[in-house]
């Protein structure tokens, strides 16, 4: 009982943060959904471990997920702050300054 | 009973978030939109009982190919050149070609049935043989690991080799210049 609770209160908080995604008008809105959505998938992940009885598993699942999930976040947002990925040419190294 | 529920959810998620990624013009909003639609299919896989597939999707769909797209981004820009030329004849070619397609899956046996011939051939003895011969217990690892245990090395020298090919066209340029700078100092 208390996990159907649980799995229907992160679909719902799923479904909000994926309306926030599509709509939010600034960058900052969009990125703090997508994380928000990839946490709350983790946390769904870990709560269907419980449900289906193979906790060990799917906990192993869901940190996987958490540190995958971190590199695309790195990724946005150096995009957002420097506009590229740094390619060699607009590369500033600490030494020429 | 749950179960279902949340694949319905999870589907209908998916759904919105493609038909979203489509629709946005900002570049960069389709790229984490891309980002979530990994996720989320990850996340299917896992509850299909599929975690090599859902480790796979989530690694290269969430991870890899979110940078790639971004990195793309960074060199072309993040706004969609708005399309002046009207798409019919496209347009008719795919809604004939998904008909086509469509109309050609009508003979197969509906999707699941276990008395399907797919089911039937190979299967059971992966499925029944498989704890025993290999000690894995999901099926799926089992076939990608020990029975295919050679394809898949092949696959992994194919990727090696692509890897050490871009590494060889992108590294080397980039070496070379600090150290004609240096050399220059």
């Amino acid at each position: 009982m208390t996990l159907t609770i649980t799995l229907i209160a992160l679909l719902v908080t799923m479904a909000l943060a994926l309306i926030r995604a599509i709509k939010g008008p600034t960058v900052y809105d969009r990125i703090l959904a997508s994380n928000a959505l990839g946490t709350k998938t983790v946390l769904m992940i870990a709560v269907l471990g419980f449900v289906v009885g193979d906790p060990e598993l799917y906990i192993d699942i869901a940190l996987m997920y958490v540190l995958i999930g971190f590199i695309g976040t790195v990724a946005v947002l150096k995009v957002s702050e420097f506009g590229n990925l740094g390619q060699p040419q607009s590369r500033t190294d600490p030494e020429d300054t | 009973m749950l179960i279902e529920t949340v694949n319905i959810v999870l589907l209908a998620l998916l759904a919105v978030t493609a038909i979203a990624a489509v629709r946005l013009h900002d570049l960069f909003a389709v790229a984490m939109m891309f980002s979530i639609y990994s996720l989320l299919a990850a996340a299917m896989f896992v509850l299909l009982d599929a975690v090599d597939v859902a480790f796979t999707e989530a690694a290269v769909g969430v991870g890899i190919s979110t940078v790639l797209m971004l990195g793309t981004i960074g060199l072309v820009g993040r706004h969609e050149q708005p399309s002046t030329r009207r798409s019919l004849l496209p347009l008719a070619v795919v809604i004939a070609t998904g008909a086509a397609l469509i109309y050609g899956t009508l003979d197969m046996p509906f999707f699941g049935d276990p008395t399907a011939p797919v089911h039937q051939h190979v299967a059971p003895f992966y499925i029944t043989g498989s704890p025993s011969q290999t000690g894995v217990p999901n099926v799926v690892t089992s076939i990608l690991a020990s029975y295919r245990g050679y394809d898949t090395l092949g696959e992994l020298a194919v990727i090696f080799t692509a890897g050490v090919g871009v590494l060889a066209l992108l590294g080397l340029r980039r070496r070379k210049r600090p150290g004609k700078e240096e050399t220059t100092k």
